[in-house]
């Protein structure tokens, strides 16, 4: 059980870094932004390479934050009936959906995505614009997220499994994230 | 196989497993028992990464969290704050004064940001103690806050029209065309009903007594103009330059990240701590919205392979809206439902999806229904008792005030906002005046083939750098 509940606090620990990343980047991707927008107007220079940074960044913002936001229980439900319900009830459909749902769908993306970031690897696929990025950066971080997601299902598990079992406390808090 | 799909989203949405997870998961598993039964070919599934692909490398969707970094930075800058004491002290002295000075600067702050959650907050801490401690009726205070707050999501350069331009194949340009009319409506509407109510009832809405608003004549209007001025710079920089072509919707959203950060440093309110806070929600909420709109992407992939658009279509010409107004008002009558539990992303992401080839079909412009929709979606924020405005309120509200003062007051303003929707049903001009021409252009982009040919098709290139293509009329 102890052993459990150290993979379970590295794994957590694991997402909250990978967000940090992700959460730099929130900031980084709009000042390039407006500075693709500044230098295409005041200096007319405009890059594909700075372009698609923007959406590569995008792209890592979404994929890396994700296994943070199943940790802090933030991924959106209609939340009707689930506020009813009691913390055990809660936490066997939690488990429900983690078994189910999440770790089947992220295996799934895990299993097709990589060999197509392989094959862009393997080829040095390179954008179509000219100037533009190397394709695999962007192509890894789709199994990377899913990955990461795959595990903090596992350190979900733990901890609602650890929880049923009356070990430790588990806070059950869900809130849904402000628009 | 449709049915059967339809049914299990419903289940599993209400007991309350994550949206995007269970939309994602049960599209997997009807793919792949299509498959198993021959519907599909088995490429399909090696399909999805090019869809998500698509989705995280679209410029527009971008601009999601672009636009709501700015609304979280603006709404610590004191900027709500300048434009309400401006107004407050402008229209003080009439009775309901301070409901309209809440209307405008809900206008204002509209035509600043795009996120509804920045406005109703904003707005919420500061004029609600005034309002209350000036007489206002509770519930009428709250209601007012929480419709003007609201009404952002109409007023471009709203991020709902943004995501329903992208799942209607529609260029943003014309989206926020569109809804000029719509928004000055509503906001005719409102103020229409504060006057109304004052006439009937002036008790529940006082004017502000003298010395509440103290300056007068010059430095009255020193005090309003030196509000209005950075709002106006900041709608300029954004709206202004979409609308002039010089930056796309996503930069313009970027640029107004600059701008709030340098009204906030102007205020004094700029630090770590803030724009640190910011990031963080901008992130949770990116991660959100993306990954319903994955899940969605994967579910309605399978249930238009399914022939789940027939589907859809059969039940309505059952319910016997085959004409174009019956249909638009059984969907909004729909719609209306659904926002008691659904929020407007997944509405957008999941309803949307299949009702746009069958109001296609039926010669609707999209962009009228596109903006119905949007304005009808207002009321997924005031909906009792889940309505998103009324929950932030309740967070900002002293205990005083009841929930269930929040909750009532809020009904007048959800039949206002299905007033207008009433009306732009009867009236589509109110939307398409300002558009060049009717629309009448194909939507290729959410028609769903599920050929062999996909699977060779190059991920979606980058956008050409040149923003009048975000702008030409398609």
């Amino acid at each position: 059980m102890h052993k459990l509940r150290t993979l379970s606090q590295w794994i957590d620990r694991l997402s909250q870094a990978a967000a940090q990343v992700a959460i730099v980047l929130v900031l980084l991707c709009a000042l390039i932004s407006v500075g693709n927008a500044l230098s295409r107007y005041l200096f007319d220079l405009s890059s594909n390479a700075w372009l698609e940074m923007q959406w590569y960044m995008f792209a890592a913002i979404v994929m890396l934050g994700a296994a943070n936001l199943l940790c802090k229980n933030g991924h959106i439900r209609i939340d009707l009936l689930y506020l009813r319900l009691n913390q055990r009830q809660k936490l066997y459909l939690d488990l429900f959906g983690l078994l189910l749902f999440v770790i089947p769908f992220c295996l799934a993306m895990v299993i097709y995505g990589w060999p197509w970031f392989w094959e862009a690897w393997e080829i040095n696929e390179r954008s179509a614009n000219a100037g533009g990025l190397i394709r695999w950066p962007v192509k890894i971080v789709i199994p990377i997220g899913f990955a990461l997601l795959i595990l903090q299902a596992i350190s979900e598990c733990i901890k609602r499994i650890l929880a049923l079992q009356g070990e430790g406390e588990f806070d059950d808090t869900y809130q849904r994230p402000q628009q | 196989m449709a049915p059967f799909m339809f049914a299990a989203l419903v289940v599993f949405l209400m007991i309350g497993l994550p949206v995007a997870f269970s939309l994602a998961a049960l599209g997997l598993v009807s793919g792949l028992i299509s498959i198993e039964l021959g519907l599909f070919p088995a490429q399909f599934m090696a399909n999805l990464p090019y869809r998500i692909f698509g989705i995280l490398s679209n410029e527009l969707l971008l601009s999601i969290p672009f636009f709501t970094l700015m609304g979280a930075i603006l709404e610590r800058s004191g900027l709500a704050e300048d434009l309400l004491n401006g107004f407050a002290k402008l229209f003080g002295g009439v009775p309901g004064g301070l409901a309209y000075a809440v209307i405008v600067v809900g206008a204002i702050l509209g035509a600043i940001t795009g996120t509804v959650a920045a406005s109703v907050i904003a707005i919420g801490v500061i004029a609600l103690p005034i309002m209350l401690r000036n007489g206002y009726n509770p519930r009428l205070a709250t209601g007012v806050v929480a419709a003007s707050g609201t009404i952002t999501q109409v007023i471009p350069p709203s991020l709902v029209l943004i995501v329903l331009a992208d799942q209607l194949g529609k260029s943003v340009g014309d989206m926020y065309l569109g809804a000029i009319g719509p928004s000055i409506a509503q906001v005719l509407i409102f103020i229409g009903f504060i006057l109304m109510m004052s006439i009937i009832r002036p008790q529940s809405m006082p004017p502000l007594p003298k010395e509440e608003r103290a300056s007068k004549g010059w430095t009255l209007w020193k005090d309003v103009l030196l509000a209005i001025v950075p709002s106006l710079a900041l709608i300029f920089v954004v709206l202004g330059t979409i609308f002039m072509g010089l930056a796309t919707p996503t930069e313009a959203g970027a640029m107004g990240v600059v701008g709030a950060m340098i009204l906030a440093m102007v205020h004094g309110r700029f630090n770590r701590t803030m724009l640190w806070d910011g990031m963080v929600s901008t992130m949770n909420i990116t991660v959100m919205v993306i990954f319903i709109l994955i899940g969605a992407t994967v579910f309605t992939l399978v249930f238009q392979g399914v022939d789940g658009g027939k589907w859809i279509e059969h039940f309505f010409t059952a319910v016997g809206a085959d004409d174009p107004v019956t249909f638009l008002i059984v969907v909004n009558l729909l719609i209306f439902g659904l926002a008691f539990f659904l929020d407007f992303f997944e509405i957008a992401f999941i309803v949307i999806p299949l009702l746009a080839p069958i109001a296609k079909e039926m010669g609707i412009d999209l962009i009228w229904f596109g903006i119905l929709i949007c304005v009808n979606m207002q009321t997924s924020f005031m909906h009792p008792p889940f309505g998103f405005a009324l929950f932030y309120l309740r967070g900002i509200t002293p205990p005083t005030i009841r929930s269930s003062d929040i909750y009532l007051g809020a009904i007048p303003w959800v039949l206002l906002q299905l007033l207008l929707v009433g009306i732009l049903i009867f009236y589509p001009e109110i939307v398409t005046g300002l558009l060049d021409k009717p629309v009448t252009a194909d939507i290729q982009s959410i028609e769903i083939k599920l050929d062999e040919s996909e699977a060779v098709q190059a991920p979606k290139p980058v956008p050409s750098d040149d923003p009048a293509d975000y702008f030409k009329r398609r």
